[in-house]
């Protein structure tokens, strides 16, 4: 008997519990944002799980979508965090709090 | 009689306003803005003489002429057509207005020369003659109230003429404002009239769409009973004082008269026009317009008569004290209207409009005289610093004169035969509206009046035509800059029309000698005017148990004094009842000729005692309350408008409008301004905070779909 569903839920749990933690702790930007990776795949692993769980691929699909808007993600918001970071030069998410520069 | 020729009498004088407005304000050419003013008017009056007196004319045949210009309002039953009718009454007051309106406009191209606003006063003055040419020629309630409001507006227009002196723009407020409460009254008897009737047309004309008059229902219903809870029995009693209240308003009687003294701010002819000849007398209009309804109506027409006769003798009383030469005509004018009044109140309609056209003649005659007067002296009103004006302004003076002897009721000028006729038909009035009795109380203060009439208009005369040149006196006080004028007789264009008009006080009365008296010299009757109007005037029956209307009158609780109403004169003739013609019994003829002799003993009783008073004492000193008006102006403001005004700012002002409605909108404002403020510290722009409300958020949804998941399937 391998794992069971409840595991893979635990960790994606834990994961994604460690990831909302970090975002709002965090003020180092781009540990934010590796958190906000971290969520999105604590995610993916339930969806595969149910996937394997199910027998139905819709969910493993779906990681698919996911992975592609995470990474379109990942380019805008490092495209931001470059952008404040030549004004600012800082990268605590903090320093940005007023919406003009 | 469709004649589609009826439009032009009021369009004419409407596009004359319209051109004065829009042309005449550009080219200031007085000439110019004169003739226009002047010509669309003689328009009118050639077009209404024409209509009145062709083959077919109104005044000639039975038929009223029609023009039906366009259906104007139609909401169920209810319609109202802009629609013109011209019957014997409406068409009498077409030809006055219309011939006495084109004088005055004549008279004021001379009267107005050089003043700033020329091109305004004329388009005015037109826009008041397509306002009273609605009002008398409409041929409905509605279109006849448009008429009425039209003519109030433009008589604030005109009053507030001079809009730079506080006094008359407080005068015209005052006018219109107290019109306002006549008016409540007149529509509420429109409304009452279409409940009751459901019409509100005059004329039957089933090709308009009108096939039912306002009138009929009431010929084919019996009368009210003379009681006073007829007054809000809904019926004739009702509409006919409701309609009465916006007669008052309008022709100035009690107690909504205060608005006709100061209306002489304004300038002497729109005086003489408006609050003396022509638009003061449309309360009379109306009431011998609505005679079907008044004969049904036995106490409200008691009431109109008391009204009248109160009025009559309160105004003239105040006339005798005032110095003002304008005051001294506004307050004869108005006790003149309550003889009208007092004439509609006994049933003698007839011989009401019989006064309103010979009163239209002498009083324009007597307001222009005043204003050519006015005119000669450099805008000096005040009689106190006139007199001895006779050999300056001779014709000013000789035309004068007629009117004096017109208005104070000399025998041959006009004012003698309706004033006679008035004061005839009130003593002998049936006692179907005026309880016996009564009618002689009425006859008598009529009598007063006609003496005290005689003795104020002589005052007014001596006062400024004879006696010492008294504005030679001070040259220096108060009035330095004219103190010393020469005075001079004004110029032709303003001579003219006092000409015609004295000539119409001389002889106007002819149209409406009673047999009475004309039987002196023939047997022919030659009451024109009666004969005319007769059939356009309903009948008050001629006591009250002769009814011979369709039903009996249902039994009432009568005061004693019905029973014996009728007076004995009148059971004489009592029982023909709407015959074509009365007949002449010796013993009324005897009679009426021995009270036209009392009436021309008291004219010239009248005249002596001012003759001799006034020219001894030119300024003989009154009793304070005359000269003030018994304070009535100090009353009403004491009782009526300082209440108000204090109620208005310290009830809706501080209380209602600053509390209420500021107070509301302040605090709504207050609180989304708190609200914003709080909700301010939700966006500190800190990311992390707007994760942490997102996540807070998101919890708050996950509890409450497992919570609820949880348990709904049970």
């Amino acid at each position: 008997m391998g794992p069971q569903l409840s595991w893979y839920l635990a960790l994606s749990a834990l994961l994604f519990t460690i990831g909302v933690v970090g975002v709002i702790i965090k003020r180092n930007v781009i540990a934010m944002f590796m958190c906000i990776e971290l969520m999105l795949n604590a995610v993916n692993l339930t969806f595969v799980a149910f996937a394997s769980f199910f027998g139905d691929v819709t969910g493993q699909l779906f990681v698919f979508i996911v992975m592609t808007v995470a990474a379109a993600e990942a380019a805008v918001g490092l495209g931001i965090i470059i952008s404040i970071f030549r004004n600012r030069e800082s990268l605590d998410v903090d320093d940005a709090s007023i919406l003009k520069l | 009689m469709e004649n589609n020729l009826l439009s032009l009498i009021i369009f004419a004088p409407l596009a004359g306003a319209a051109i004065n407005w829009f042309i005449g304000r550009r080219v200031r050419d007085e000439r110019f803005i004169g003739a226009v003013a002047c010509g669309s008017i003689a328009v009118s009056t050639i077009v209404a003489f024409y209509l009145a007196f062709n083959s077919h004319g109104a005044l000639r045949s039975e038929e009223p002429v029609l023009d039906h210009i366009w259906t104007w309002l139609q909401v169920g039953n209810f319609r109202a057509n802009f629609a013109l009718g011209m019957d014997r009454l409406s068409g009498t007051y077409a030809l006055f207005v219309t011939f006495v309106g084109l004088l005055i406009h004549v008279f004021a191209v001379g009267y107005m020369h050089g003043e700033e606003g020329f091109y305004r006063f004329f388009a005015f003055l037109n826009l008041f003659m397509f306002s009273m040419l609605t009002l008398v020629l409409g041929d409905n309630f509605v279109l006849m109230f448009v008429g009425w409001e039209g003519v109030g507006l433009c008589s604030y227009l005109l009053i507030g003429y001079y809009f730079d002196k506080k006094e008359a723009g407080d005068a015209a407020k005052k006018a219109f404002i107290t019109n306002r409460i006549g008016d409540w009254g007149f529509v509420l008897g429109i409304m009452l009239t279409f409940a009751v009737t459901g019409s509100v047309s005059f004329f039957a004309n089933p090709a308009a769409g009108s096939a039912h008059t306002a009138f009929e229902y009431f010929a084919n219903h019996a009368a009210d009973p003379f009681t006073w809870g007829a007054i809000t029995g809904l019926g004739a009693t009702s509409i006919a004082l409701l309609l009465f209240i916006g007669a008052v308003g309008k022709s100035a009687q009690i107690p909504l008269y205060v608005w006709l003294p100061d209306a002489m701010a304004g300038p002497t002819p729109v005086s003489a026009l408006i609050h003396a000849a022509t638009m003061v007398t449309a309360g009379i209009y109306m009431i011998v317009r609505c005679s079907a309804i008044f004969v049904n109506a036995p106490t409200a027409m008691f009431i109109v008569a008391i009204i009248g006769a109160a009025t009559a003798i309160f105004a003239a009383t105040i006339g005798l004290a005032q110095n003002d030469i304008k005051k001294v005509l506004a307050y004869s004018t108005i006790s003149q209207l309550g003889y009208m009044f007092l004439a509609c109140g006994v049933g003698a309609f007839v011989a009401a409009i019989f006064h309103v056209i010979t009163h239209a003649f002498f009083k324009a005659l007597l307001f222009l005289g005043s204003g050519s007067v006015i005119h000669g002296m450099h805008h000096e009103q005040d009689m106190r610093r006139l007199g001895g004006l006779k050999k300056y302004m001779p014709i000013t003076f000789a035309t004068m004169f007629t009117g004096w002897l017109a208005i104070s009721g000399i025998p041959i000028f006009a004012g003698f035969f309706s004033k006679d006729e008035i004061l005839w038909k009130t003593w002998s009035a049936p006692g179907f509206s005026i309880p016996g009795g009564s009618s002689k109380i009425l006859w008598g203060i009529g009598a007063l009046t006609a003496l005290l009439t005689a003795v104020y208009m002589t005052r007014m005369m001596v006062m400024t035509f004879w006696g010492t040149e008294r504005f030679r006196k001070n040259p220096d006080e108060e009035h330095g800059h004219h103190g010393s004028v020469e005075p001079h007789e004004s110029p032709w264009i303003m001579t003219v029309p006092l000409i015609v008009l004295a000539v119409l006080s001389t002889i106007g009365g002819f149209i409406g000698v009673p047999y009475a008296l004309s039987s002196f010299f023939s047997n022919k009757d030659v009451n024109v005017i009666e004969r005319t109007l007769e059939p356009v005037v309903a009948k008050a029956p001629h006591g009250f148990g002769q009814e011979t209307k369709a039903e009996s009158p249902q039994p009432l609780s009568a005061p004693p004094q019905e029973t014996d109403a009728a007076p004995p004169v009148h059971e004489l003739g009592g029982l023909e009842i709407a015959g074509a013609h009365e007949t002449h019994s010796a013993q009324e003829i005897s009679a009426e000729r021995w009270l036209a002799l009392t009436s021309i003993i008291i004219a010239l009783a009248g005249i002596a005692i001012g003759w001799f008073t006034f020219q001894k004492r030119p300024l003989l000193q009154f009793p304070r309350i005359l000269e003030n008006k018994y304070y009535v102006d100090e009353i009403y403001d004491a009782v009526l408008i300082h209440p108000i005004e204090a109620g208005s700012r310290e009830g809706l002002w501080r209380i209602f409008d600053v509390g209420v409605i500021d107070g509301l909108l302040h605090s709504i404002g207050e609180a989304v301004t708190e609200a914003g403020r709080l909700g301010r510290y939700l966006q500190a722009g800190l990311v992390r905070g707007y994760a942490a409300i997102i996540l807070f958020g998101a919890l708050v949804l996950i509890a409450f779909f497992a919570y609820f998941s949880f348990r709904l399937p049970h």
